[in-house]
């Protein structure tokens, strides 16, 4: 079974139709990269994954280990193991990190009728994956993402993915705003985390990613559509030749 | 958009009728009659055992009150309250001296268990050992009119500290009680404070004497059970030369159709270097959710820095009420003296809150701090209400306020209203403002990580109060953390 099947998926936004059929299918295991110019629809897409509320799905299916996705409240997915590391990670003032961590992933644990994590249990783990980011002690005791540099944001994202050991961790522009060091360890990170029960969608812009995170499909958007899959080295095609060619296949 | 919606949705669903406290004691009361008249007075003084200057004082205040008219200037808009339809005093009967906790009504054990107040020399008397330095709490426990138990009493007499409640401290220190009561609230102060100099049935008397440091925490319970009763309650804390008390309040009351009224008077007096904490958690059930219901809560608090370099601090948690008319301030009096004001004010479904500070500078080189958090949700309204003002002779006061207000929905109002005035040109006041709404990304960032709807909105808004949690005794956090929760989320427990 598919880990996660879109099917011909229409979406509107405030009336105007953004997504205008689109398909993907992902298995365990595989990292699906997807590119595409700016406003195509890359975030969009990930949002009705993660069930954002905003967005009118007018046609087509998510299924998600075979059951309806789009029936699930956003909670629900993330505790069946749907995971977006957003592109603009918000801040939340007055709720230290420590806390936002322990506090989601019990909440987790408990939808899936698991035990909540002992304190002790829970700072042994987050601060063994925080040394493996170089995420240092002091940023888990300030407020989520409060202050944090941009490379700070993504790695704090990618902890949460480490810890909560999602199957499905969708990558919305993680290398948007970092310098190239910063891009390397959280490359790293992500790469760390590949394992053949979890799948990831890597959404980028910039070709550049992919030499960190190597994909093993690549997916075109442009307009709201799939306009074309292939292997890693449809990445490197489009680094040479641009978007522009997809723009009337649309 | 539709995020929005959902939250306004939820939060209207929320109800208010979930008010966790909204169960009755069956208990046999012993009753005035109703209405307001000299007789009601006499009849309270007379229950209370009161000398005869008490009686007059009581009086006076009475025929002064009936000269004056209610306030009508803060944003609450109530049906008028009919005075004589209410009854002044209520006291669970059988009615005699209690001694210990073994002769308190069962019923009323039971009660304040179902609570969770820690009348907890319960366990000292069952031998329960508790873990070596964990601080204590000493409670008098008022229910309706009348004070059923202090706890504790033996080691604060140790400590020197006088705790016990205002009708037995006029009969026992009638010399401390006449120095300072009606000091820092004249009788003629105010509509409900002067109603309250009449009727005042109960509350706290609280003396620390010279240099003495109270070795625990000390905590008033107040509970309205009876149908129809107002609740008067007159809190008196002294804080001598270098001496220092924190003291914790709480409230509950059952849930009823009718309204109910509830005007408090608090009195503090620091003298010289002395320190006083006072710390509320409020949680007056806050009425149905059609606006039926609920405490009408009119209170008066005021502190007196009458001595130099003394403190007074305020740190106020509101949940509950149908109305919230409350503004502890601080008057500067003493040289070097320090007011603060730490407040979180939640509204939800039609509750309306009119609350602040008054920071009164009178001496040289006072300084005050306000923090101010208001949370306004469903169709309630939320006002802060805040004065700061500097005398001619307070050279270097210094003020900081800052008033922070977040909506939830869009059928609610957040006021903020600031009144400052310097008579001196050495004064520097600062004050900043901030309204926003919770944000619909941080939401969704929270329920994308597995947090439901109700428990992000709940760790959102803690974590917009968190400066003035902090102010708050550990206990009383963590209390005041799940009132929190559950006043905007009515996901009980
Ligand atoms: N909330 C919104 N309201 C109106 N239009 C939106 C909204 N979100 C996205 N869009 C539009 O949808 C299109 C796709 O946006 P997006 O999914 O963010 O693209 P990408 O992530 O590929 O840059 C854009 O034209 C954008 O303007
Ligand atoms: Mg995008």
């Amino acid at each position: 079974m598919s880990l996660l099947e879109v099917k011909n998926l229409q979406v509107r936004v405030e009336e105007r139709e953004i997504l205008h059929g689109l398909s993907l299918t992902v298995n365990p295991g595989e990292v699906h990269a997807i590119m595409g110019p700016n406003g195509s629809g890359k975030s969009t897409l990930s949002h009705v994954i993660a069930g954002k509320p905003g967005y009118e799905v007018t046609g087509g299916e998510i299924l998600f280990k075979g059951e309806d996705l789009l029936e699930m409240s956003p909670d629900q997915r993330s505790a069946k193991g749907v995971f977006l590391a957003f592109q603009y990670p918000v801040e939340i003032p007055g709720v230290a990190t420590m806390t936002f961590l322990r506090t989601a992933l019990n909440a987790q644990r408990k939808a899936r009728g698991e035990s909540e994590f002992s304190t002790p249990d829970f700072l042994k783990k987050v601060r063994s994956v925080a040394a493996s980011l170089n995420i240092p002690q002091d940023m888990l005791r300030r407020g989520v993402n409060v202050g944090f540099s941009g490379g700070e944001k993504k790695r704090n994202e990618i902890l949460q993915m480490a810890l909560f050991e999602p199957s499905l961790c969708i990558l919305d522009e993680m290398d948007s705003g970092l310098d190239i060091d910063a891009l390397r360890v959280a490359a790293d990170g992500v790469n760390a985390l590949r394992s053949p029960d979890r799948a990831m969608v890597v959404i980028t812009h910039y070709q550049r990613l992919l030499n960190y995170i190597v994909p093993d499909f690549v997916h075109v958007m442009s307009k709201g559509k799939v306009v074309k899959s292939g292997g890693k080295e449809l990445a490197l095609e489009l680094e040479a030749s641009g978007y522009a060619q997809f723009e009337d296949a649309a | 958009m539709a995020a929005v919606q959902e939250t306004v949705d939820r939060v209207r669903r929320i109800d208010v009728d979930q008010y966790r406290y909204g169960f009755e004691t069956l208990i046999e009361s012993d009753k005035a009659p109703k209405g307001l008249s000299e007789d009601t007075v006499r009849f309270i003084s007379a229950k209370k055992n009161e000398p005869a200057w008490m009686l007059e004082w009581r009086l006076e205040a009475y025929r002064r009150w009936l000269t004056m008219t209610e306030p009508k200037w803060a944003r609450v808009d109530y049906p008028r309250i009919d005075y004589q339809d209410l009854y002044y005093y209520s006291a669970p009967k059988p009615k005699k001296t209690i001694g210990s906790l073994d002769e308190i009504d069962p019923e009323i054990l039971e009660t304040y268990k179902k609570l969770g107040i820690p009348l907890r020399e319960v366990e000292v008397l069952e031998g329960v050992v508790r873990p070596e330095g964990e601080r204590r709490i000493a409670v008098d426990a008022v229910f309706d009119s009348v004070s059923v138990a202090t706890t504790f009493q033996k080691e604060l007499k140790q400590a020197g500290v006088i705790f016990m409640p205002i009708s037995e401290a006029i009969r026992e220190h009638p010399e401390l009680v006449k120095k300072y009561l009606g000091t820092v609230v004249p009788t003629s102060d105010n509509y409900f404070a002067t109603l309250n100099s009449a009727v005042f049935s109960d509350g706290s008397f609280v003396y620390v004497p010279p240099g003495v440091r109270c070795p625990m925490e000390l905590s008033t319970y107040f509970r309205i059970n009876e149908r129809n009763t107002g609740q008067f309650e007159r809190t008196l804390i002294i804080a001598d030369k270098g001496a220092y008390v924190s003291y914790l309040e709480g409230c509950t009351a059952p849930q009823r159709d009718e309204n109910q009224l509830h005007a408090a008077v608090v009195e503090l007096i620091t003298h010289d270097d002395a320190e006083i904490k006072y710390s509320t958690v409020q949680n007056w059930y806050p009425g149905y959710s059609e606006g039926k219901g609920g405490i009408y809560n009119f209170v008066t608090k005021r502190g007196d820095c009458r001595g130099n370099n003394s403190k007074i601090s305020w740190t106020q948690v509101e949940t509950g009420s149908a109305i919230t008319w409350k503004y502890p301030s601080c008057i500067l009096r003493g040289d070097n003296s320090r007011g603060e004001f730490y407040s979180i004010a939640i509204s939800n479904g039609h509750q309306q809150v009119d609350s602040g500070t008054k920071m009164i500078h009178l001496g040289k080189n006072t300084t005050s701090r306000i923090i101010s958090k208001g949370i306004a949700a469903g169709v309630s309204q939320n006002t802060y209400r805040g004065l700061v003002t500097a005398h001619r002779k307070a050279t270097g006061a210094r003020n900081f306020t800052a008033c922070d207000s977040l909506l939830i929905g869009d059928k609610c109002g957040a006021h903020t209203v600031p009144y400052i005035e310097a008579k001196n040109s050495s004064a520097l006041f600062e004050h900043e403002a901030t309204t926003s709404k919770i944000s619909e990304d941080v939401l969704f960032y929270c329920v994308q990580r597995g947090l439901s709807q109700e428990e992000a909105v709940g760790l959102v808004v803690n974590g917009f109060v968190k400066d003035v949690l902090q102010q708050l005794p550990m206990e009383f956090a963590v209390e005041a953390q799940k009132l929190i929760s559950i006043s905007l989320e009515g996901s009980v427990g």
